[in-house]
């Protein structure tokens, strides 16, 4: 079973108005087996946000041609919420302040919004905050965390390891990754990695989508694809990664 | 053909959402005596006497009117509206039954407080909030008004105050609010039929919320309501005031007056859910809410609290403002307001330091959706008097949408060189990376849009009792129902 299966697909920047303008994907093939992890790699202005946009199904990304299936059922016919109901999850680069909303009631209300799409039963504070610390406790943050602002405030680091905490809290079928490595250090990196490494099953999918092999270091991906100018131009194991490393984007790039 | 990667079928489902009816709108078959329309000497000669009122109730009345009809309508706050009649609108309209007790209040009053979701009954036996109803402009039941007389606190209908207690009404009246404060105050003085009056005497913490609901039912009618409220030395209250109308054609004024006194070391506790009918979404209909609200912290270290909760009206026009008169006392001002479709609000406060070291501060948020016109306008004196005075404000606006609009108008005057003045003031859009980042947590759009709005207002709603706090943000929800898309 594919998670992901996108055959040809074109995205152009949306003029604000719902008319495509910029083509910034041209013509993509791409298919994520169910329980892969697969690395997206290439240079910068690439294309490589755009495709994780349009997979959560953001307006400003217009498909002008081709289709993506996830789980075998198309994906663009879905709306933004709908799509993470069923099991997509973004971890974004730059994830936005909500000031004055307490993260812990936003946790709360996603979860118990999945659980219910998922026939579970909801969850009250207090079994939340159970769930909730051990999680903290594992991605090495302060309970005072949940009692923040959501993002309000948080450094970078912080800010990546909420989603990740998200990621873990909400289980979903696929986590795409974009840039979850900017700005982290080392040992940041690290936690983050076990993160994400706990999350994966054979049940669950990750796409991460980097410039560095950084990354790979922690979280060993099965296939890497390097994608240069809208496509992708090469597929191959993790070694890819490193050779890509020594050589750069540039002999792919012609 | 292109199709976007966001689906477009969710604006019908809004624009569905949109036609949603106010909530409240109903009319309820109530049997009402009514005087004609129009305002003249006799009619205020009629309503005091169908009241039975003193003397210097009808005196002061008749004052009021004269100075009124001197006395032009006021037309600097940043609203528009069409042209109000005075001679057209009813002055007096009354549930016919007068009950003698709650036991005896019209079958259909009661059923109309059940649907705005306070039972009456109910209220009697639940321990908690202590409820008066005024439909109309007059006082249908006072709830729990003997368990409240025992510990000396009168809380009744200011009719019953008139009779019952007529010294403390004319030692009072007028005193926060003159009759000639202003054009609105100078209406109301002259032709107020009922409201609610409370005296809580020194040393006594009032021990429950006491609640007035306001509705509006006659047709063609003003609502002219008066509420004086009393806190002897060293005495608290909590005081709750809630409002709604039914859905007409025809704009329907609402002019009332609250006047507070707080004494020495006490505190006042007000705090307003107003949901008036708003119009519809082309601006038809809709109540003109004109109020003054007014409180004296009269002695050391009193302190009166103003909350407000602004989702109704088709225009609002009040600023409910502290004389911080007595030294170090304090006065507090927290306000949401909300305007959306055609809705105008012009409201914010003034913060008037009279006494020593006295403080106040100000946190105020306007929230703007479709055309929606909200104003700030707030003004902090201090006077030269006021030695170590202090201010705090905070004005913040949140736009939804790009057809509506966000006003600040803060008056500053400082005449006490010790005085410390702070303002700050912001401007924020509900931006689409926020609204996505949500919806990408697989909250729908208007969840997402109330979590914002909410996390917006949180330094308001917890000044909230938790009833009202939870009311509060349920009107939120709903006056914002399809305002994005």
């Amino acid at each position: 079973m594919n998670v992901l299966e996108i055959k040809d697909l074109h995205v152009a920047l949306s003029d604000g108005e719902g008319r495509p303008q910029t083509e910034i994907i041209k013509g993509l093939d791409f298919v994520l087996p169910k329980g892969e992890i697969h690395a997206i790699m290439g240079p910068n202005g690439t294309g490589k946000s755009t495709l994780t946009k349009v997979l959560a199904g953001h307006k400003d990304y217009i498909v002008t041609k081709g289709s993506i299936l996830f789980l075998g059922e198309d994906l663009l016919s879905l709306d933004v919420e709908e799509r993470a109901r069923k099991g997509i999850f973004v971890a974004f680069q730059y994830p936005v302040e909500i000031p004055g909303v307490n993260n812990a009631y936003f946790l709360r209300t996603a979860l118990n919004n999945i659980r219910k799409m998922r026939g579970e039963k909801e969850l009250d504070p207090i079994d939340f905050m159970k769930l909730a610390k051990a999680e903290l406790k594992s991605l090495k943050m302060d309970p005072s965390f949940l009692n923040r602002s959501l993002n309000e405030g948080f450094s970078g680091g912080e800010k990546k390891r909420n989603e990740i905490l998200q990621l873990k809290l909400l289980n979903p079928i696929l986590a795409i990754l974009d840039e979850t490595d900017s700005g982290l250090d080392i040992d940041a990196l690290r936690i983050v990695a076990e993160g994400v490494n706990s999350y994966h099953t054979k049940e669950n999918s990750v796409l991460m989508i980097t410039h560095y092999q950084r990354l790979l270091d922690y979280i060993r991906p099965d296939v890497v694809h390097v994608m240069v100018n809208g496509q992708i131009v090469k597929s191959g194991n993790a070694e890819l990664a490193v050779e890509l490393e020594k050589t750069g984007y540039e002999k792919f790039a012609s | 053909m292109p199709f976007p990667a966001d689906t477009q079928n969710k604006n019908v489902e809004i624009h569905e959402k949109l036609d949603r009816e106010y909530e409240y709108g109903f009319v309820s078959n109530i049997e009402t005596e009514v005087l004609p329309k129009g305002l003249n000497p006799d009619i205020i000669r009629e309503i005091s006497r169908r009241k039975n009122e003193p003397e210097f109730l009808l005196a002061w009345r008749l004052k009021a009117y004269e100075a009124w009809k001197k006395m032009k309508e006021p037309h600097w706050a940043h609203v528009s509206y069409p042209k109000i009649d005075y001679q057209a609108i009813r002055y007096f309209a009354a549930p016919k039954k007068k009950p003698q007790s709650l036991d005896e209040v019209d079958e259909e009053i009661l059923e109309t407080f059940n649907k705005l979701g306070i039972p009456l009954e109910e209220q009697k036996r639940l321990a908690g909030v202590a409820v008066d109803a005024v439909i109309d402009s007059v006082s249908v039941g006072t709830t729990f008004k003997e368990k409240l007389a025992e510990m000396g606190i009168i809380f009744c209908s200011f009719s019953e105050a008139v009779q019952d207690h007529p010294d403390l009404v004319e030692k009072y009246l007028g005193s926060v609010v003159p009759i000639k404060d202003n054009f609105f105050a100078a209406l109301n003085s002259a032709v107020f039929s009922d409201g609610s009056f409370c005296y809580v005497p020194p040393g006594v913490h009032c021990p429950m919320e006491l609640s007035t609901y306001f509705r509006i039912n006659a047709a063609e009618t003003g609502q002219f309501e008066r509420t004086l409220l009393i806190a002897d030395k060293g005495s608290y209250v909590s005081y709750l005031e809630g409002c709604t109308a039914p859905r007409r054609d025809e704009n329907q004024l609402h002019a009332a007056v609250v006047e507070l006194i707080a004494h020495e070391d006490a505190h006042i506790k007000y705090s307003t859910v107003q949901n008036w009918y708003p119009g519809d979404k082309e601006g038809r209909g809709g109540i003109f809410n004109f109020v003054t609200k007014r409180g004296l912290c009269e002695g050391k270290n009193s302190r009166i609290s103003w909350t407000q909760v602004e989702t109704g009206s088709a225009i609002t026009w009040k600023y409910p403002s502290c004389i911080l008169k007595g030294d170090y006392s304090r006065g507090e001002f927290y306000s949401v307001a909300l305007t959306s479709h055609k809705q105008q609000a012009d409201t914010g406060t003034k913060m008037i330091h009279l006494g020593k070291g006295t403080t106040s501060s100000i946190i105020s948020k306007g929230i703007s959706a479709k055309q929606g016109q909200n104003s700030y306008r707030g003004l902090v004196r201090i006077a030269r008097k006021a030695e170590g005075a202090r201010n705090y404000t905070q004005c913040d606006s949140l736009l939804i949408g790009h057809e509506c609009g966000a006003h600040t108008f803060p008056y500053i005057e400082v005449k006490n060189q010790t005085a410390q003045v702070e303002h700050e003031a912001t401007t924020s859009k509900i931006s689409d990376e926020q609204l996505f980042y949500l919806r990408q947590r697989g909250l729908s759009e208007e969840d997402a849009v109330n979590m914002i709005v909410n996390g917006f207002c949180k330094e308001v709603f917890r000044e909230l009792p938790m009833e009202f706090a939870v009311e509060a943000q349920k009107l939120l929800e709903i006056s914002l129902e399809g305002t994005v898309g």
